[in-house]
């Protein structure tokens, strides 16, 4: 059998992919390039939304990019089981496409932040964190303007109540985000989206503040390899 | 041809960062007496037709789907 192939979505105005592709391959997967305006998942087994500023970030971050001829393929592979995953700007979109409850607004303080975050994983069973362990602490960059999460009430405490709540943040809350939330999954854990970024902490070779995003790579390819 | 406003706002539960930075600025440019400031957005659609009943609902399917998001935002729809 083959390596697990991940697909990289590429929207206008997308700046991680490259280093997505990298951490896919680092961890022994085959990444394949998707083109936002092709109706087309090109038969690959999961896929990563990297971060940037799609579409500019025009009108809402995520708010035209859910539109892209590709997420017409996308949203509804995902609703079958399709894993996705969703960083920075690709959690903004998993949140608009309402792959995921709630939103990203505006950082409390109004500061883009960029720094190396400790966050906790809550939840280690979904598709993308189980080769985390539950509780692990991981040192992960973010950098982000708009990370704040929210939703209404019933919304949060269903999330906590049912390990949605994926990734949260340690020591400080960078964005202000309702109960320290960094990242969610949905109801059945295949699409998880996070504001840190897993796919610049896979190397040191880059000034990575650690390599504790490769679990995020990790768990995704060993769950095919145990399919 | 005829305009439709669409104005946009973020819910009244939702933390708005930006008008709360105006609403401090305002003292300091010699602005007195304002107890609350909220951001929100205004859209001008131009529509090709008369702004009766059948175009208002088509602004409002707009407003709905890519105007606001109805998670945090709420919308409201009239004729200028």
């Amino acid at each position: 059998m083959g390596a697990a192939r991940v697909g990289v979505v590429t929207f206008p105005g997308t700046l991680d992919d490259q280093d997505a592709a990298r951490a896919i391959r680092h961890a022994g997967g085959e990444a394949v390039s998707l083109w936002h305006a092709d109706r087309d998942l090109r038969g690959v087994d999961a896929v990563f939304l990297p971060g940037g500023f799609s579409y500019g970030d025009y009108l809402r971050c995520g708010a035209i990019s859910r539109f892209a001829p590709l997420m017409e393929e996308l949203v509804p592979a995902a609703n079958a089981g399709l894993p996705v995953l969703g960083t920075c700007n690709g959690f903004q979109i998993l949140c608009e496409a309402h792959l995921l409850p709630g939103a990203l607004t505006r950082n409390v303080g109004l500061h883009y932040v960029c720094r190396d975050q400790r966050v906790r994983v809550e939840n280690a069973t979904t598709a993308w964190t189980g080769d985390y362990a539950p509780g692990q602490e991981l040192l992960l960059p973010v950098k982000h303007g708009e990370g704040r999460y929210v939703a209404d009430q019933a919304t949060i405490e269903s999330l906590e109540a049912s390990g949605r709540v994926v990734v949260r943040y340690l020591d400080v809350n960078p964005n202000g985000s309702t109960n320290f939330i960094a990242g969610v999954s949905n109801e059945a854990g295949n699409v998880v989206g996070l504001m840190p970024h897993p796919e610049h902490a896979v190397e040191e070779l880059t000034g990575a503040p650690s390599v504790d995003g490769r679990g995020f790579f990790t768990s995704i390819l060993k769950r095919f390899v145990n399919l | 041809m005829a305009r439709v406003i669409v104005d946009v706002m973020l819910k009244p539960e939702i933390l708005d960062p930006q008008g709360q930075a105006i609403a401090r600025a305002l003292p300091r440019l010699g602005f007195s007496g304002v107890a609350e400031v909220r951001q929100g957005k205004r859209f001008e659609v131009e529509i090709e037709g008369p702004a009766d009943e059948a175009a208002l609902e088509d602004v409002r399917k707009m407003a709905e789907t890519l105007l606001a998001n109805t998670v945090i935002e709420d919308y409201s729809v009239r004729v200028e």
